[in-house]
């Protein structure tokens, strides 16, 4: 192993017992001509090794910032972070210099965009932005980069790799395209991808399709993953657990299971009833009503009330906190929270 | 006058002269404005269009603002000369010597900017001046529109051997530069009038808009409204005028803008050398050419003519700019 | 590929004939006559002036002459002025010094419009960049002859740095000024074309990627940033060399250059068909050419025009 791989990441290191990533209390705003948007308002969230955390949301929840956050890849004008600490093996990276935290970035977390075409720099080739990750964190040479490439191409079963290695983004298909930027986030064995809408602009049956290598890739290297999404159904295979998050927040979080059987939150239960099924036939569909709410004018209280068929006079005015959710007799429920006053009732209606 | 090529202003980012290179996203650019058009659709619930968005953004743009007032101001000069001086442009009377400074107490009057070599009031040539270089611009813009514009919309429409031909035809004037071949042009007429001038940049310079109105409309020509609406039946005609027509001519109106500046300059450079506009028209380019004779001892009989004249290509150019950014699709 | 060159190529034929046939009649067949125009007040001898029509085949339907001289012209033959001299060397002693001229003009407009850009896209809405837009907006208003003067007037008159006209056009120390008028105007299109491909470009998606990936801030400016921005910038350089040596006529008259604009210019007003005709038809082969080239280079930079 070459020093610059040494560097980048100390074989020696110490094993770490708590979660990869741990993000606390994360705030992200922007100051925009018309005020400052609330993106972000106090997300916590963690990942472990091996894990899958989903985390759902409508557009403008805050989803894909936070993981922007994460990779600290924000402009910060007009974006900033005023409170909150993203840890990263114990280590929160928001103290770090711009160098380490540049050296973390695509080496130990990686990132994974929705449309890989627009995505991908379309006038280099596949083969050369591949390689770009060894050349330029390891500084292995060109031809050797090459034959990295072309192996990853074959892991996620790029057929006649060895040939299609020095052709342009443009040149593949999507679901093959898609199939490249998790190629080039593999790369260097990081421990954690973040997949923002990965497999939005894709065909149903090629969605399928990266979603089995993603999630295959994810077991054979034991990484951590999160998956960002808006689509509930591609997240029932892949994710151990769920983050549902609204308006900056996380308003319910649970496994998958259970998120599916038993949602604690009006919201989540509004997601999971305008679903169509096949027993609706004839009947109308069910949607939440209302918009999702201005970021820069977030509704006081709980930023759901105004669409919430729950809604009571203290969700007006008090911003509830994640509560634990329990059983009826008081037994907890691992890993569940809602950010409810009537979880409760939420939990146990139907 | 080279091309111009499309630029889009950066107006949006509040905060100036940050190194965006340390932290690359769309994202945050998309949540802003994401949540500001949900604030639109809460406040107000008017029809956006293309033109409207454009109108509402240029009105707040101080370019625009500036060049719309130059211009406005200008076209008035051209039409009432007589209102902004009393002075005489043609009287050349040698008593006036050109060596005799401005005199700047002499507001609006014969004196104000000197006099040339010929003894004619400088700032009354300047004013009467304003009337060749706007006619020219105006009408050869609307000339080359009008021509360019025709044809490459019927190239880019039919496409094929109408398209192949067209475009041909296009290639061989685009190949003879501008200025060169007014200079040819305008050798064989015998008394060069300001319509010469124009019939002569018309028939040269209508090449520029016709390619990008044929790009326009190829674009366009493959849009899904296109496709739907000939499918349902319209016909040549109205595919043409009402779907096409107004969705390919926006890169039309910013380059016609811009060139329209150019045509000013063009006219201007070849009065200069003598082959465009001849006594007794008046024209800044005459004026700059024959005070080339005493520029050591009077510069300010250069001066005056050609700062009406950069001022002029300027506020079109400004005008043209402003147009260009408020119909930027990438801005959308 | 291979078969888009061929396509282009022969689409350049017509356009050749055409272009050729447009200048000749434009020459030609305007009013006024210059044969006469040679022996100026004198009356000519009727005699004469036929036989010299004859011998400049002046006295022939303008087709059949339009046919003469392409004929002459694949035999590398341009005519001869009709001041007796032969074309082509008229052309052997002005275009050299006008591609001179040209390619310092270029040089400027490269070295210089490429830095302003970059500087200026880099940090939209800075100082800097508003200077530059400032200062590109004032060169292309001012008219080429006005900036001409001011250089001169500056440069020469006043500073005493250079002579105020060329002494000697094959010198090239003397064409650095006029190169610098010259190439001033396309300097700031290139300027103002660099900043807006840049700006658009830092804020693509592929950009982000390449941050993401955590790759060194240079790596990202010079592979991905620069290679992608530069494309348009490069596409319209290549023409312009071209327009440069057509565009030459005011800024080598008023310096004073003797190239071809100035050859050219005198011509055209002393009704010099052949020279004229000669002159652009060059120009001409000089611009399809050019355009040729850079409709490959564009193929060659941005792989997604190939396969189109």
């Amino acid at each position: 192993m070459t020093t610059a791989e040494e560097t980048a990441r100390p074989k020696r290191e110490a094993p770490y017992e708590g979660p990869l990533l741990d993000v606390r209390d994360l705030h992200v705003e922007f100051v925009t001509r018309d005020g400052v948007a609330r993106a972000v308002n106090g997300v916590n969230y963690s990942v472990r090794a091996g894990e899958t955390l989903a985390v759902l949301g409508e557009s403008g929840s805050g989803k894909s910032v936070t993981a922007q956050a994460i990779m600290g890849i924000l402009d910060m004008p007009p974006a900033r972070i005023p409170r909150g600490e993203i840890r990263f093996r114990g280590q929160d990276m928001l103290k770090m210099s711009k160098e380490e935290r540049r050296k973390i970035r695509g080496q130990r977390i990686a990132m994974i965009f929705q449309d890989a075409l627009s995505s991908l720099n379309p006038v280099l080739t596949v083969g050369f932005q591949l390689g770009e990750m060894y050349r330029a964190h390891h500084g292995t040479p060109r031809k050797d980069a090459k034959e990295k490439a072309i192996e990853l191409m074959d892991r996620v079963r790029i057929p006649a790799a060895k040939q299609r290695v020095n052709d342009y983004p443009h040149q593949f298909s999507g679901g093959m395209r898609q199939r490249i930027m998790i190629a080039m986030a593999l790369a260097l064995e990081p421990d954690l991808i973040i997949a923002d809408e990965p497999t939005t602009a894709l065909d149903v049956t090629v969605q399928a399709q990266v979603m089995d290598l993603l999630a295959e890739l994810q077991a054979e290297f034991h990484m951590g993953l999160i998956l960002i999404t808006h689509d509930l159904g591609v997240v029932a295979d892949v994710a151990d657990k769920i983050a549902v998050m609204y308006a900056g927040r996380i308003v319910e979080t649970a496994p998958v299971h259970e998120l599916y059987a038993r949602p604690a939150h009006p919201y989540t239960r509004g997601l999971l009833d305008s679903i169509p099924r096949l027993d609706q036939k004839g009947q109308e569909l069910y949607a939440i009503k209302g918009l999702p709410p201005n970021l820069l004018r977030i509704p006081a209280g709980c930023a759901f009330n105004p669409r919430c068929p729950r809604a009571q006079d203290r969700c007006r005015v008090e911003v509830p906190e994640l509560f634990p959710v329990t059983e009826e007799d008081g037994t907890e429920l691992a890993g569940r929270g809602s950010a409810c006053f009537f979880w409760k009732e939420t939990l146990h209606d139907r | 006058m080279p091309d111009v090529h499309d630029e889009s202003s950066y107006e949006r980012h509040p905060k100036p002269g940050v190194d965006r290179l340390d932290y690359a996203g769309e994202q945050g650019m998309a949540v802003e404005q994401e949540t500001l058009v949900e604030a639109d659709v809460v406040k107000r619930e008017e029809a956006r269009s293309l033109w409207g968005d454009a109108w509402r953004d240029l009105r707040r743009r101080p370019i625009f603002l500036i060049s719309t007032v130059l211009i406005v101001l200008l076209v008035l000069i051209a039409i009432f000369p007589w209102a902004f001086t009393d002075a005489d442009p043609r009287k050349a009377d040698l008593v006036h010597d050109y060596l005799k400074r401005p005199d700047w107490t002499d507001f609006f009057g014969a004196g104000w900017f000197g006099y040339d070599a010929q003894g004619r009031s400088i700032y009354a040539r300047v004013i009467y001046g304003a009337r060749a270089s706007i006619t020219v611009g105006i009408f050869v813009t609307a000339g080359v529109t009008l021509l360019g514009g025709l044809t490459g919309m019927v190239a880019g429409y039919f496409g094929g051997g109408v398209d192949a031909v067209l475009s041909r035809i296009i290639d061989i004037f685009f190949g003879i530069p501008l200025l060169l071949g007014a200079l040819v042009l305008l050798n064989g007429f015998s008394s060069r009038t300001v319509w010469a001038v124009v019939l002569a940049l018309v028939v040269l310079g209508w090449t520029q808009i016709a390619r990008v109105m044929r790009g326009a409309v190829l674009t366009v020509k493959q849009a899904d409204y296109v496709v739907a609406g000939r499918a349902l039946g319209a016909g040549t005609g109205r595919l043409m005028f009402r779907h096409i027509l107004p969705n390919a001519v926006a890169p039309v109106i910013v380059v016609a803008t811009i060139a329209l500046g150019g045509y000013i300059a063009t006219e201007a450079t070849l009065s200069f050398l003598g082959i465009g506009l001849q006594d007794p028209t008046i024209s800044w380019g005459i004026d700059i050419s024959s005070a080339q004779k005493v520029i050591r001892t009077a510069p300010y009989v250069m001066f005056f003519p050609a700062a009406a004249l950069s001022i002029t290509v300027l506020a079109f150019i400004m005008m043209g700019d402003a147009v260009r950014d408020a119909l930027d699709p990438k801005l959308r | 590929m291979g078969s888009y060159v061929l396509r282009r190529v022969l689409q350049m034929i017509p356009v050749f004939f055409g272009a050729t046939l447009l200048i000749f009649l434009m020459v030609y067949t305007l009013p006024g006559d210059p044969v006469s125009a040679l022996f100026g007040q004198k009356a000519a001898d009727p005699a004469v002036v036929a036989n010299l029509k004859h011998k400049y085949y002046l006295d022939q339907p303008v087709w059949k002459q339009y046919l003469h001289y392409m004929g002459n012209l694949f035999q590398g033959d341009f005519g001869t002025s009709f001041t007796g001299r032969p074309v082509s060397d008229i052309m052997a002693d002005a275009f050299p010094v006008t591609i001179r001229l040209a390619l310092l003009a270029f040089g400027f407009e490269v070295i210089f419009g490429l830095l302003l850009g970059v500087v200026s896209g880099m940090r939209r809405g800075s100082v800097r960049d508003t200077a530059v837009l400032i200062l590109t907006l004032l060169v292309i208003s001012i008219p080429v002859f006005v900036l001409a003067y001011i250089a001169q007037t500056v440069f020469a008159t006043n500073l005493g740095w250079v002579t105020p006209t060329v002494q000697d056009s094959t010198d090239i120390s003397q064409l650095i000024l006029p190169a610098i008028v010259l190439g001033s105007l396309s300097l700031a299109f290139v300027a103002r074309l660099t900043r807006t491909s840049i700006g658009e470009n830092l804020r693509a998606d592929y950009m982000r990627t390449a941050v993401a990936k955590g790759l060194p801030r240079r790596t990202i400016v010079s592979r991905h940033l620069l290679r992608n921005s530069l494309i348009p910038v490069v596409t319209f350089l290549g023409t312009d060399l071209g327009a440069l040596m057509g565009g030459a006529i005011v800024t080598e008259g008023i310096f004073n250059v003797q190239g071809v604009g100035n050859v050219l210019y005198r011509a055209i007003n002393q009704k010099e068909g052949p020279t004229v005709v000669g002159i652009v038809t060059v120009l001409v082969i000089v611009y399809l050419v050019a355009s040729l080239l850079v409709d490959l280079l564009y193929a060659v930079l941005d792989p997604r025009i190939r396969y189109a």
